[in-house]
């Protein structure tokens, strides 16, 4: 099998995930090959790191190219892809690869998959993935087709051996009018407090219910000295300000303890605090997934436990 | 401005997702309502009109009459139905909808960023694919200028990017991109007197086919049981233990 993995370039450096793309294009590839993609200005030293873990790297540059555009990059790519005839393509499900995919699997009549977690390519192509936000799995044979489209789960295909690629210039240059035009990046806000370098996180979700409940949180956390973080939907209430959102498009965080309390452990959550120390989740559903990367866990409602511990604590520190 | 709201009428992750058998899901313990992402999508829309005049017209695939129903009691101007199953394919369903909409014509289509049951996030994105439209996905904000629409969309770490859609075009929208407002009693009164047509599309074959659903491997971390003064006991001594306290 032909299988080419589109790698992904942001803010200037060549993100972790694309080396996991072609790990898996290796483990799947039998006797084809894993071929690379990479789109930009400039992106020489990119297409090398790439060469040590794919058989061919194909270099697509222009200056046009320099931001990412849906519209530009669908172009080049299914130039590349209508005459290199790949069998398999995958992209990060990260929030370009996630927008990028689905364009290039409409155009090119592929059945494509999002998210994917697991692939089999015994009789046609099988995908694993999350559903329910990660309360059950499913496995999806997708139709038969001359080419698929899968968009893959970061952290999962780590594991790979390296290869020595030869890297190839595609010539290929957009030849499309884009309707959509890139006008800048926004960085993220400053705040007062920087979670990333808390060693101490008492972090609340959706389980917390109101914003008034906050406050429980911050005094186990002064108690413990330490600082209080969110999930998504806390955030997006306005409960806590923006720059405490752990996850995929929030912080990544490292703390010694992350004390979780009413949070399910989506995924996109679990990516910015799954390499923290200690991890002590307390939810009240004994089937939440994050009891699949604490260290500790407590099936309970938080209301009836965090009062208790703060109690205790108080008595402690006197 | 005519503006096109995609709203599924979803099962809620929260309530009891348990499996009848292998490749079915149960759906007794099941709770439905309009997916999360598309509250944001309709209250987006009503807004867009609130400010600019137009029309709000909302699709859904399925059964969907209680979701188009709060979304006609939310402001949508009328809904329409395409009483297909599609089960988790989201070719099926975005195939379905072009038919429609290419019908109704447009200036903008909003959609949640993904559904809240199967998070395959391709329903928008293959649609825009299909008509052939720009678009932008994980949008958090959205204005609309001189017959375009500037947008802010989400990217990792905090980071946004700044883009403008000629129209028409596709927006699928992130959580947090307007507070939706609730269904009031007169909104549900006005609603009854609204459209809700039902049309019939011919569905296309579908490109997935569900071979098993199971339960995740978890539960890795070490549980503690007791009451709540022996639960709080034992995280006290866990912190003391590795000298967090
Ligand atoms: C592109 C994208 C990016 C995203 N980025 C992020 C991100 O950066 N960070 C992030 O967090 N999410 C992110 N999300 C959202 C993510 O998918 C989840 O929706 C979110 O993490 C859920 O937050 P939660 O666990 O607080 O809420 P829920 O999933 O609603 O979970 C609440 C939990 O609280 C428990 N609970 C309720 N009451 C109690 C109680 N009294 N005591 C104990 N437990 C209780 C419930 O059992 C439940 O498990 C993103 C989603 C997308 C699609």
């Amino acid at each position: 099998m032909r299988v080419f993995a589109v790698a992904e370039i942001r803010l200037g450096e060549l993100d972790p995930v694309s080396v996991e793309l072609l790990n898996l294009a290796n483990s799947v590839k039998g006797d084809g090959k894993s071929e690379a993609v990479v789109i930009g200005k400039d992106v020489g030293s990119f297409a090398e790191e790439l060469a040590k873990y794919a058989d061919v790297v194909w270099k697509i540059e222009d200056d046009s190219l320099e931001n990412y555009n849906p519209e530009l990059y669908a172009d080049v790519l299914l130039q590349l892809f209508e005459k290199e005839k790949p069998d398999l393509i995958l992209f990060p499900n990260s929030s370009r690869g996630a927008e990028l995919a689905p364009l290039v699997a409409s155009k090119l009549n592929a059945p494509i998959a999002t998210d994917v977690v697991g692939v089999d390519v015994k009789d046609g192509i099988k995908v694993s993935r999350y559903i329910f936000q990660g309360k059950l799995m499913v496995d999806i044979m997708l139709k038969k087709a001359e080419c698929y489209v899968l968009t893959v789960r970061q952290g999962v295909f780590k594991e790979g051996e390296e290869t020595n690629g030869e890297i190839v210039d595609a010539g290929i240059k957009p030849k499309v009018t884009p309707r959509r035009e890139f006008v800048g990046i926004i960085e993220p806000e400053v705040g007062e407090v920087d979670i990333s370098q808390a060693d101490i996180i008492v972090s609340v979700g959706r389980g917390i219910e109101d914003a008034s409940n906050i406050e429980l949180a911050e005094e186990l956390a002064k108690l413990l000295g330490g600082v209080v973080a969110g999930s998504r939907p806390v955030i997006d209430n306005g409960w806590l300000p923006k720059d405490r959102q752990v996850g995929i498009s929030g912080k990544t965080v490292k703390p010694k303890l992350y004390l979780a309390l009413g949070i399910s452990g989506a995924f996109q959550h679990v990516m910015g605090m799954k390499d923290s120390e200690l991890i002590i989740a307390i939810n009240k559903d004994p089937e939440a997934p994050i009891f699949g990367v604490a260290h500790y866990g407590v099936v309970g409602d938080l209301f009836e436990i965090v009062p208790v511990l703060i109690e205790k604590l108080q008595k402690i520190k006197g | 401005m005519k503006i096109i709201v995609l709203a599924k009428h979803a099962a809620d992750p929260e309530s009891e997702i348990h499996l009848k058998d292998e490749k079915t899901l149960d759906e007794r313990g099941l709770v439905f309502d309009i997916n999360d992402w598309d509250r944001y999508a309709i209250e987006e829309a009503i807004r867009i009109k609130e400010n600019l005049g137009g029309e709000v017209v909302v699709v859904g695939v399925g059964k969907s009459d209680d979701t188009l129903r709060k979304c006609l009691a939310m402001g949508a101007d009328r809904a329409i139905k395409i009483p297909i199953d599609a089960g988790m394919d989201p070719f099926v369903t975005a195939s379905a909808i072009k038919e429609v909409v290419e019908a109704e014509g447009f200036d903008l289509i909003i959609a949640g960023l993904m559904s809240q049951d199967y998070n395959n996030a391709l329903v928008g994105t293959l649609l825009a694919g299909m008509l052939n439209v720009p678009y932008a996905t994980a949008v958090t904000s959205l204005k609309v200028e001189n017959g375009k629409i500037r947008v802010t969309r989400e990217l990792e770490g905090g980071y946004q990017e700044e883009a403008v859609l000629s129209t028409p075009c596709l927006i699928t929208v992130q959580s947090g991109i307007n507070e939706p407002r609730y269904v009031s009693i007169m909104g549900i009164k006005r609603a009854r007197s609204k459209e809700l047509k039902e049309v019939s599309v011919s569905a296309p074959e579908g490109v997935y086919e569900v071979e098993k659903m199971y339960y995740p491997p978890v539960k890795k971390a070490e549980m503690i049981t007791g009451s709540p003064d022996e639960i709080a006991d034992k995280i006290i001594q866990i912190l003391k233990e590795r000298g967090l306290l």
